[in-house]
């Protein structure tokens, strides 16, 4: 089981990684907000993936405090985009 | 010795990995704005559910706890990814960056000409 959840992680951070390039080289700010959207989901998931290594169970409640966290930068970041702030 | 649960949970976690890989992939190799957003939402969104839902399974046997937020977090994922996403492409149209047709289908002329006239409208 232990070792499902290393390759698991490994094709995580491997996603991340694609993720950060296109923040890094994106054209416009919609790419980089894009990609800001893809690695707070893959994130999630890597911190549930995490407490499951741990098996720490409060470690769950990081995953969903960043989760709301990101969701909400996002939307706010989109709005300031299409020029509604 | 492996119970069934973590056997269902493994496979789980295993397919939402590689759902997050190839959204991660698709990324970066995605041409435009909302292929982008295409790719990187709804396997991420699949991926995630997944991959949470295998770790709440695979934890089955032994506390059945951590199924009860786990799925809160599944719900939260299924409903906050494709209002984000939403958002995103009505800032991205109404900032006027129009999708980049490079099919040679002769059914998207008709896309094709409407996007380059906007264009056309946008630059006089």
């Amino acid at each position: 089981m232990i070792y499902i959840l290393y390759i698991a992680m490994v094709l995580l951070l491997v996603g991340m990684l694609f993720a950060v390039v296109r923040f890094v080289i994106g054209p416009t700010a919609g790419d980089r907000t894009v990609a800001l959207d893809t690695l707070t989901t893959i994130m999630v998931a890597g911190l549930v993936l995490l407490s499951a290594v741990f098996d720490r169970f409060i470690y769950v409640d990081v995953a969903l405090v960043y989760g709301v966290l990101g969701f909400i930068g996002v939307i706010v970041i989109a709005r300031y985009l299409e020029g509604a702030l | 010795m492996n119970s069934i649960y973590e056997i269902i949970g493994g496979i789980l976690i295993l397919v939402g990995s590689i759902f997050l890989f190839l959204g991660g992939l698709g990324i970066l190799r995605m041409p435009d704005v909302y292929n982008r957003m295409q790719a990187g939402t709804k396997a991420t969104t699949l991926g995630a559910m997944s991959v949470i839902l295998g770790v709440g399974i695979a934890q089955l046997g032994t506390d059945w706890t951590w199924m009860v937020k786990l799925t809160i977090i599944i719900i939260f994922i299924a409903y906050s990814n494709p209002i984000s996403s939403h958002a995103l492409a009505r800032a991205m149209y109404r900032r006027k960056r129009y999708p980049i047709i490079t099919s040679t289908d002769p059914n998207m002329d008709a896309y094709r000409e409407v996007s380059e006239n906007e264009k056309m409208e946008e630059s006089k």
